[in-house]
């Protein structure tokens, strides 16, 4: 287990993506450790989202590999992995929770079924047992359970997000990626979502990258921070000394542009 | 030619209305579909002379399969007298020219909507199913790409969503028709709208069974003897529909697919078979049930 500590659980070397002439991202290098938190910032336009989706392998890099080291400690390129084998990863080790909760849950089906959908998919052929696991995730989640057969459209927007971390966790994954899990949710259901998702992380010891443009839900969640300009990576280093010390001009723009109520 | 002539006779079709380049195409499309059980082959389905949802697909494969020497037998919800099979079977009787049965045993192809017969189907023949939406996963997935993909990977967790839906909603599975079948191990299939009852004629079946879908251009086909089998879970196994205590009011046949027929304004009703050839067959053969107007007479 120290071992496996030791060595990083996502490599990306030089990774690149250009959308015909446009430039995505450029060059970006850096390890995720497991149990580590990386915090991807920067303002729109800036290539996040581009190089969250290259991570994830729903967009295949112009150059560059990441390797991913599997549960049985191989390292492996996931660009080189067939498509069967990325999404395999995709429903199993890893989860994906999206800025817009209808993007990532089906909205049409029970909270239940959306809870249960990757054991399904898994081949939990059991109902009893799928159904109780998915009550047992609500309310790790926070989530009544005498909602469990409701749609998620009669959902609030941040039920629907916890919803979706529900789903994303049932398999147990080791790496989530997260695009603006608070984006869009009023300040005291972010802090109520950003606290949930703090508990897991600490609980289940995930390796979470995680794409924001808010600053303080990097700090809050983040061990470590990327900065992110025009498709590449200005400044990376520990959340704290970033946010607290900025070397780049835009960083340093953009930690004086938070807004300080009452101080 | 004379005016007479040229107005009054009918246009000359080919045999069996489809040109021979259309048949081959289809054919060709059939064979793959045998040859990948469950597997839905998209082929150029053609316009024909009848509105989409009418059993376009499956006529196009019945005029694709069918020879000179082939009888054909076309049944709609389990008849052979009602509108759709009777406009298919007059449209191949002018088009083809091939001999007609309503009776299941005498037939070499039967083309059918939402039935299989209840007498068991036998190696030397065929049976065409009319199919109008043949991606199982199109309520739950809405794009063909990944749906497709899907498919291909053997990513079916999707389809166990719906039926964990129907017991969450009913408290038991409560998909009647186009029941999800598997087909040896590796497709999802829609078995088409028939009723549930009839998925475990599929199982092994020794005639040949083709699907066709004409307004979603596809083909697929069950081979003799390919396992199907109906999707469940451990704690909510498939069953098929029942009638306890109920017997046809025209046969007395019991543990078939019954329709049920209102008689009155005072809620009377009766049950008949579904089947309309097996009931009949069966009156032939003297077996009455308790409305049939002969039954009363042997009574007494």
């Amino acid at each position: 287990m120290s071992l496996d500590q030791d060595l990083p659980l996502l490599s990306v070397k030089n990774l690149s993506h250009f959308y015909g002439q446009h430039l995505g991202c450029k060059d970006v290098n850096f390890d995720l450790y497991p149990g580590e938190v990386l915090a991807i910032v920067g303002e729109s336009g800036s290539g996040k989202t581009t190089l969250l989706n290259c991570l994830s392998t729903q967009i295949i890099p112009t150059d560059g590999a990441v390797y991913y080291r599997g549960r049985k400690g191989q390292s492996d390129n996931l660009y080189e992995m067939s498509e069967a084998q990325q999404r395999i990863l995709l429903r199993t080790d890893w989860g994906f929770v999206r800025q817009h909760p209808r993007d990532g849950l089906r909205m049409n089906v029970s909270a239940g079924a959306n809870v249960g959908e990757r054991l399904m998919a898994l081949g939990d052929r059991h109902y009893g047992k799928i159904r109780d696991t998915a009550l047992d995730w609500l309310e790790k989640v926070e989530i009544q359970v005498d909602r469990i057969d409701d749609a998620p459209r009669t959902f609030s927007g941040g039920m629907q997000q916890r919803l979706q971390i529900a789903r994303n966790l049932v398999t147990n994954p080791r790496l989530v990626f997260m695009d603006e899990p608070t984006g869009g949710l009023d300040v005291s259901v972010q802090a109520r979502l950003l606290d949930l998702i703090r508990r897991l992380v600490a609980e289940l010891g995930l390796s979470i990258i995680i794409v924001t443009h808010d600053l303080a839900v990097a700090r809050l969640l983040s061990d470590r921070i990327m900065v992110m300009k025009d498709g590449k990576v200005i400044e990376q280093g520990l959340t704290d000394q970033v946010l607290d010390d900025p070397h780049q001009a835009y960083t340093q723009l953009l930690v004086s542009s938070i807004l300080h109520v009452g101080s | 030619m004379s005016l007479d002539q040229l107005t009054n006779e009918a246009p000359a079709y080919n045999f069996a209305y489809l040109d021979e380049q259309t048949k081959r195409m289809i054919r060709r499309a059939i064979l793959k579909g045998i040859a990948v059980p469950g597997y839905q082959v998209p082929f150029a389905a053609r316009e024909m002379p009848m509105p989409y949802g009418w059993g376009t697909g499956g006529v196009q494969v019945t005029a694709s399969v069918l020879g000179e020497s082939d009888i054909l037998k076309v049944i709609d919800q389990g008849a052979d007298d009602t509108t759709n099979a009777v406009s298919i079977r007059n449209f191949f009787a002018k088009t083809a020219n091939v001999e007609l049965t309503t009776h299941t045993s005498e037939a070499t192809v039967i083309q059918t909507r939402h039935r299989i017969p209840e007498e068991e189907l036998q190696e030397h023949q065929t049976l065409v199913y009319q199919v109008p939406i043949p991606e199982p996963l199109r309520f739950l997935e809405p794009r063909e790409t990944e749906t497709r993909k899907m498919h291909a990977l053997s990513e079916y967790g999707l389809i166990h969503v719906k039926l964990y839906e129907d017991i969450a909603t009913h408290g038991h599975i409560a998909t009647t028709y186009a029941y999800p079948v598997m087909v040896e191990g590796r497709y999802v299939m829609d078995p088409s709208p028939t009723p549930k009852f009839d998925n475990p004629k599929m199982h092994k079946s020794k005639a040949l069974q083709l699907f066709g879908a004409g307004r979603e251009k596809r083909i697929y086909a069950l081979p003799p003897h390919t396992d199907v089998v109906s999707l469940d879970f451990e704690d909510h196994p498939f069953t098929i529909q029942e009638w306890p205590d109920t017997q046809c009011a025209m046969c007395g046949a019991e543990g078939v697919y019954f329709d049920e027929v209102i008689l009155d304004d005072a809620g009377n009703n009766m049950f008949v078979c579904s089947d309309s050839d097996y009931c009949e067959t069966r009156q032939s053969e003297g077996h009455l049930g308790p409305l049939n107007a002969d039954y009363k007479e042997r009574m007494q």
